[in-house]
This record gives C-alpha cells, sequence and structure tokens, in this order.
C-alpha cells in the first residue's frame, strides 16, 4: 500500500518526531480540502440560486464560472483591512479567529468511515457541541470591538440567536444519544446500521430520521438558524438590518464569511452523520462506503441553498419564538416520548 | 521532564497569568475575556486528568453559556473604573479577611494528603472506561436526590429571574405572534367585483 510506504519513509525521515509530523500531515489533509469546498460552496451557492431565480450566475472568471471563488478570495485579500477609530484593536482582529477556528477545530473527531477519523474519543459528539459553542465569541466581539452602535446591536441579535437555537439543537441531540446509547460519532452511525428495514436491505429506513422525525425537523430548522443563513440571516440581511461585520474590510470580513460557510459544511456533515446513517449504504445490495457520506453532505448542503432561494426572512421575533416556545417544548416532549418508547416492549433500539 | 509534565505546566502558566490578568485589567471586557482563557486552561488541566466530560463540560457551559451572558452584560454596563476604586482602603481590611480564610480553606483541602484529612487517594479512572457514562450512573442512581434538587434549585432561580423582569402586561403596540401565525389573507385583503364602466 502507499499509504504504508509512505509512512515507513517518514518514520525514518523524522525518527522520534514522526506522530506529530503524521498528525500534522493528517489536519492538513482536513483542512485543505475543506477550504476548497468553502471556495467552492460560494461558487455552488451563487450559481443554484441563480437558476432558481431564472438567472445564470456567475460565468465569466475561467470556464463556467469556475475561478470565480479564486478572484474573489484574490480580491478580498487585496483590500485594506480598516480598522475604525476608536475600536479595541486586539480584540476587532481576534473576533473573526474565533469565529473561525472553532469551525476547524471541530473537524478533529468526524469520523469518515470506519477507521478515517484523526481522533477517536469516547465523547466525541460532546467535544463538537462544546467547540462550535465557542464560535458565538467571534460574532459578540466582533460587534463590541467595532466600537459602533449598530454592529453592537448586530451582534447582540445573532448572539442572541446563536444561544437560543444551541439549545433546541442540543435537545435534539440528546434523543439521539439516547437512542444510540453512546457519545462518539462512529458508534451512533453503527447504531443506524441496525433494525428492522436494515435486515430486508432497505437501510435508508433504519436510520434515525424516520423513528426521531420531528427532532430530524427540529434539528434542520435549528442548523440553519445556528449558522446565522437565510430565512434567518439576522446577521447580514442587507436590506433591512445592519449586521456585527459592518466595520470589517477586506479579508477580516472575508474570514467571518469563510467561518459561516465552514459551520455549514461542519453541520451539514453532523446530519449526515447522526441522521442520516453516515457513510451507510442507503440500500443493502450497495456496499457503504465514504461516497455516501459525501452524497449526504451535499445534499443537506443544497438543502441550506434551496431555502434560501425559496423562503422570505423571518422577524427577529418570530425566528426567537419559534426557538423558545416550538422547538424547545416540542424536543422536551419528544425526548420523553422517546424514553417512554425505549422502555416499552416496542423498543426498536436494543 | 516528561512531556505530560510540561504539557500541565503549561496550562498552569496561562491559567496563573490569565487569571492575574482578570483582577488586573483595566477593562472589564478584556477582564471577562482572561476569564475565558483561565477557564480553557482549566479544561486542559482537566482533561490531562482524564476527566474529560468535566473538562468538556467546563468548556460547554461556562464558555458557551455563562461567559456569553456575562460579556453581554459587561459589555452594556458603562463602568467608572474611577468610581470603583473610590472605597479601596476602607474595605480592604475586610477584603483582606476573606482572602486569608479561601487561602485557608484552599490549603486545607489542597494539603490534605499531608496532613492526613483525606482517607483515600484520589480515584484513578481508567482510560477505556467512559468518563460520561460512569457520570450519568452515579448522578442518576447514587446521587439521585441531590441532583433532583439542584434542577429544583435551578428552577425556582429561573422563575424567580421571570419574577423580577415582570412587570405586569406590556404596553406597547407589539404583534401577538400566535395570533398572528393563523391570519389568513381573506382577513387582510378584499378583492372587490367591480364592472367596467363606459366613459363619456
Amino acid at each position: 500500500m502507499m499509504v504504508d510506504a509512505l509512512q515507513v519513509f517518514l518514520q525514518g525521515l523524522f525518527g522520534s518526531v514522526f506522530p506529530l509530523v503524521w498528525v500534522l500531515l493528517k489536519i492538513v489533509l482536513i483542512i485543505a480540502p475543506l477550504l476548497l469546498c468553502v471556495a467552492y460552496l460560494t461558487f455552488w451557492e451563487r450559481k443554484v440560486i441563480g437558476w432558481m431565480q431564472v438567472r445564470i450566475g456567475p460565468n465569466r472568471v475561467g470556464p463556467w464560472g469556475l475561478i470565480q471563488p479564486i478572484a474573489d478570495g484574490v480580491k478580498l485579500l487585496l483590500k485594506e483591512v480598516l480598522i475604525p477609530t476608536g475600536s479595541d484593536k486586539s480584540v476587532f482582529l481576534i473576533a473573526p479567529m474565533f469565529a473561525f477556528a472553532p469551525a476547524l477545530a471541530a473537524w478533529a473527531v468526524v469520523p469518515f468511515n470506519d477507521t478515517l477519523v484523526l481522533a477517536n474519543v469516547n465523547a466525541s459528539l460532546l467535544y463538537i457541541m462544546s467547540v462550535t459553542s465557542i464560535g458565538v465569541y467571534g460574532i459578540i466581539l466582533a460587534g463590541w470591538a467595532s466600537n459602533s452602535k449598530y454592529a453592537f446591536l448586530g451582534g447582540m441579535r445573532s448572539a442572541a440567536q446563536m444561544i437560543s437555537y444551541e439549545i433546541s439543537m442540543g435537545l435534539a441531540l440528546v434523543v439521539v444519544l439516547m437512542v444510540s446509547n453512546s457519545l462518539n460519532l462512529g458508534d451512533i452511525v453503527h447504531s443506524q446500521g441496525k433494525g428492522i428495514f436494515a435486515d430486508y436491505g432497505l437501510g435508508f429506513l433504519s436510520w434515525n430520521w424516520l423513528p426521531l422525525l420531528p427532532m430530524f425537523a427540529v434539528y434542520l430548522v435549528s442548523i440553519v438558524a445556528e449558522t446565522n443563513r437565510a430565512p434567518f440571516d439576522m446577521a447580514e440581511g442587507e436590506s433591512e438590518i445592519v449586521g456585527f461585520h459592518c466595520e470589517y474590510s477586506g479579508m477580516a470580513f472575508a474570514v467571518f464569511f469563510l467561518a459561516e460557510y465552514a459551520n455549514m459544511i461542519l453541520v451539514s456533515t453532523l446530519t449526515s452523520l447522526l441522521f442520516l446513517g453516515g457513510w451507510l449504504s442507503p440500500v443493502g445490495f450497495l456496499p457503504d462506503g465514504l461516497l455516501w457520506l459525501f452524497v449526504k453532505i451535499a445534499a443537506v448542503l443544497f438543502f441550506f441553498l434551496w431555502i434560501r432561494a425559496t423562503f422570505p426572512r423571518y422577524r427577529y421575533d418570530q425566528i426567537m419564538r419559534l426557538g423558545w416556545k416550538v422547538f424547545i417544548p416540542l424536543c422536551l416532549i419528544w425526548l420523553v416520548v422517546v424514553g417512554c418508547w425505549m422502555m416499552s416492549p416496542l423498543n426498536i433500539w436494543k | 521532564m516528561e512531556f505530560k509534565t510540561f504539557v500541565f505546566y503549561f496550562f498552569s502558566a496561562i491559567l496563573v497569568f490569565a487569571g492575574l490578568r482578570v483582577i488586573t485589567s483595566r477593562n472589564p471586557v478584556h477582564a471577562a475575556l482572561f476569564l475565558v482563557l483561565a477557564f480553557f486552561s482549566a479544561s486542559g488541566v482537566w482533561m490531562l486528568l482524564q476527566a474529560e466530560f468535566l473538562a468538556i463540560a467546563l468548556i460547554l457551559i461556562y464558555v458557551g453559556a455563562v461567559m456569553v451572558l456575562f460579556l453581554f452584560v459587561v459589555m452594556m454596563l458603562d463602568i467608572n473604573l474611577d468610581r470603583l476604586r473610590e472605597g479601596f482602603w476602607s474595605y480592604l481590611p475586610l477584603g483582606s479577611i476573606i482572602a486569608l480564610l479561601m487561602v485557608a480553606e484552599m490549603a486545607l483541602i489542597l494539603g490534605g494528603n499531608y496532613l492526613g484529612l483525606l482517607e483515600s487517594s484520589v480515584p484513578q479512572a481508567s482510560a477505556e472506561a467512559s468518563n460520561v457514562k460512569a457520570i450519568g450512573r452515579l448522578i442518576f442512581t447514587q446521587y439521585v436526590y441531590p441532583f433532583e434538587l439542584a434542577s429544583v434549585i435551578l428552577l425556582v432561580g429561573i422563575v424567580a429571574a421571570v419574577a423580577l423582569t415582570q412587570r405586569g402586561k406590556r404596553k406597547n403596540k407589539s404583534v401577538n405572534p400566535s395570533q398572528q401565525v393563523f391570519v389568513k389573507a381573506a382577513d387582510r385583503l378584499r378583492v372587490l367585483q367591480m364592472p367596467a364602466e363606459k366613459r363619456d
């Protein structure tokens, strides 16, 4: 095998620091494609929304407009980063990093198939929840450090929204944890491969989305609100409301943008792993594999773009009402329902 | 020096530095941010003790939720440092007595092994067993009453917070969303049929 040969070669080259080099290499192997996906997700989004609105979308730079994200990146890199007077300079510059770093750090425990995972820890889902909860700092700090009332109010608004939906997301995940009896993402995927339908070769009916359908719906809407995407995009509702990053320019702004898209990919991956069976094949006669995970992630990402082109923006009080008064009670009730279900003879998760 | 020891001292040094900055920093927002850094380093130290659940819960709850709300408040307050410093010397004796008490308490716990106060040594968790499962099992069997009691206290706290901020009926013109969602087009809009008229 090529991988083994490379491993032996590097072992000879680096000696005792080899494990460190090997882990760094794996990190690069995760981060580099991720950033490429982020760049082309922005392109795909503009294309999809263009088609849905009977436009063409970007088609000028390169064949079919394929170089467009690179051109955008170069443009943003060359622009000046303005720092407003009276702003807290260090916090102003740390804020975008706070927003972006968690979106990357969470990938440390994401499994891609049975063996392909950087760190296979027991509490991997808990780790992801805690790491992603840090992302909210980027938003509040950006709002505060900008020394602008608009940015400050925008930061408050987005942060309150993210914290509220984190709760309903967390409660939906609790139900998933109950039925899969593990915090390890790999084990959660494996637990979805068992069941009556899976025995008939209809694996996709055994995945968590069907028995936990209300939680799947809650989770799907919550991740949209959590990543500040349309129709819950209070952070950048350009036409009516000013967001937390209104004082940012150039690459500092671009990092917030990258964070948003990296977070989208992350939550799509989590949805695929937790509810859509991860790398498991939907039907019995096809083999499981990495490809299925990518197809599912792409489908969830398409859902993000689709609803952005479809739904009008929610009003802020409606967003908060949906989170606190609809989703959280629904999750709590379903928690009890699933608990009773698991204790009853009809339990399907043994 | 073992690598683990190095990591421990690394985290501890950051922890102590961040703790010092929390009380010496002039800007309250910076102080709150250093507190976040302190939580982070403390979580790193706990991770070294293989208390993975506690370490992650510290970040999830304190960094992810409590400190965010804390920052909300600190950012919106107009804190005047000169007024805060006014009574420094008059409060100093009381403050130092409390500080000394706390140091004595910590010395009793930390020095418990030397003084023979602790009968058993710190239980060593095996690296294989899941920390989360063990804690969950204990909470719902051995410590179920204290656990339920704690949740009731939290509930009382929530009710109290709502009761404190509730000031009667709202007097503004906000809409009632539960009525709003049931609105139909026919309630708002009337389509009239008008025959076309001839111009004179």
